[in-house]
């Protein structure tokens, strides 16, 4: 017996897939790891990839893609607006880091 | 009418009758804690990169990726094996369901072993809370607060499987009520993809 859910979300077939490509990302990860490439540019890779592993995992692992658009757009409107608030302290960084430029 | 109907002015499809966005309470209370839970990790995370790019002499003590590869392959294999559970559920194949359920939480415990291995190689090599051999004692300050974070939400998620596992056995828990608990599962796997990254590659000797 199937659900509508597991119907919709593409079964076990799909998990498999969904499963295999998140481990391949993540194996991309520790190829980046030893990648011989400035920090900062290993940094944005290996955001890049686990934002898109995470995306694989709500979407067909939580089925959030099997969820009512509306809830998929309130839960994701909310925390993406939350994460990118807490961005604000960056500059301060590397005001740390490096000094102030433009107080040469 | 009920008492509610009639408080609310009538309006039982909201309140007293359909949920909101057609998510069950359950489902809904879990996901406004995964929402919440996402915060909380976000900003140490954040807190954690802060520190790191602000401070010169960050250590680099992981001379091996081969412990957080094996930790990682078993998290992400322990949220395949949540979804056979909870597809074994749904079908009402119960003992299907069991056996996944507490496969997820045996690979939940290797994980948590390795991890805590690893704690006790570093604490070894003289990493404390405050104190590290290689540079600022920020490091592991940062790193043992995250991934205990981390690791405090995995045996809580592996004591929870044992729990509704029995339960749903005992007839007590529904296909529904493992489906809650395996949203917490793939999120504390969703979390690791983050950690992985910022606390361990990123301080990779080579």
């Amino acid at each position: 017996m199937t659900t509508a859910e597991d119907h919709k979300s593409g079964g076990i077939g799909s998990g498999l897939v969904v499963y295999l490509c998140i481990l391949a990302l993540a194996a991309i990860q520790f190829v980046i790891a030893y990648q011989n490439i400035d920090g900062s540019q290993m940094f944005v890779r290996m955001l890049i990839v686990a934002l898109v592993e995470a995306g694989l995992a709500l979407l067909f692992f939580m089925h959030l893609w099997s969820e009512k658009r509306a809830f998929m757009w309130s839960a994701g409107i909310i925390t993406v607006f939350v994460l990118l608030v807490m961005q604000f302290g960056w500059t301060d960084s590397f005001r740390i880091s490096g000094g102030v430029p433009w107080a040469k | 009418m009920s008492q509610a109907d009639l408080t609310m002015g009538g309006h039982s499809t909201t309140f007293a009758g359909q949920p909101p966005f057609s998510v069950s309470t359950k489902k809904m209370a879990m996901w406004l804690f995964i929402i919440a839970d996402t915060a909380t990790f976000a900003a140490c995370l954040v807190a954690y990169g802060f520190l790191r790019n602000a401070t010169p002499n960050w250590p680099k003590p992981f001379h091996s990726i081969t412990n957080v590869a094996l930790m990682t392959f078993i998290l992400v294999t322990s949220s395949l094996t949540m979804l056979l559970g909870i597809r074994a559920a749904r079908a009402g194949n119960k003992p299907g369901a069991l056996r996944w359920t507490f496969i997820t939480a045996a690979l939940g415990i290797a994980f948590a072993l390795l991890h805590i291995r690893e704690w006790l190689a570093l604490i070894g090599e003289g990493m404390t809370m405050f104190h590290n051999p290689w540079g600022t004692g920020l490091f592991g300050a940062a790193f043992f607060s995250i991934t205990g974070l981390h690791l405090t939400h995995v045996t809580a998620g592996v004591i929870a499987l044992i729990v509704v596992g029995i339960r749903y056995q005992g007839g007590r828990y529904k296909a529904d009520d493992l489906e809650v608990l395996g949203l917490y599962w793939h999120f504390v796997d969703m979390v690791w993809m983050f950690v992985v990254p910022m606390v361990y590659l990123l301080n990779l000797t080579h």
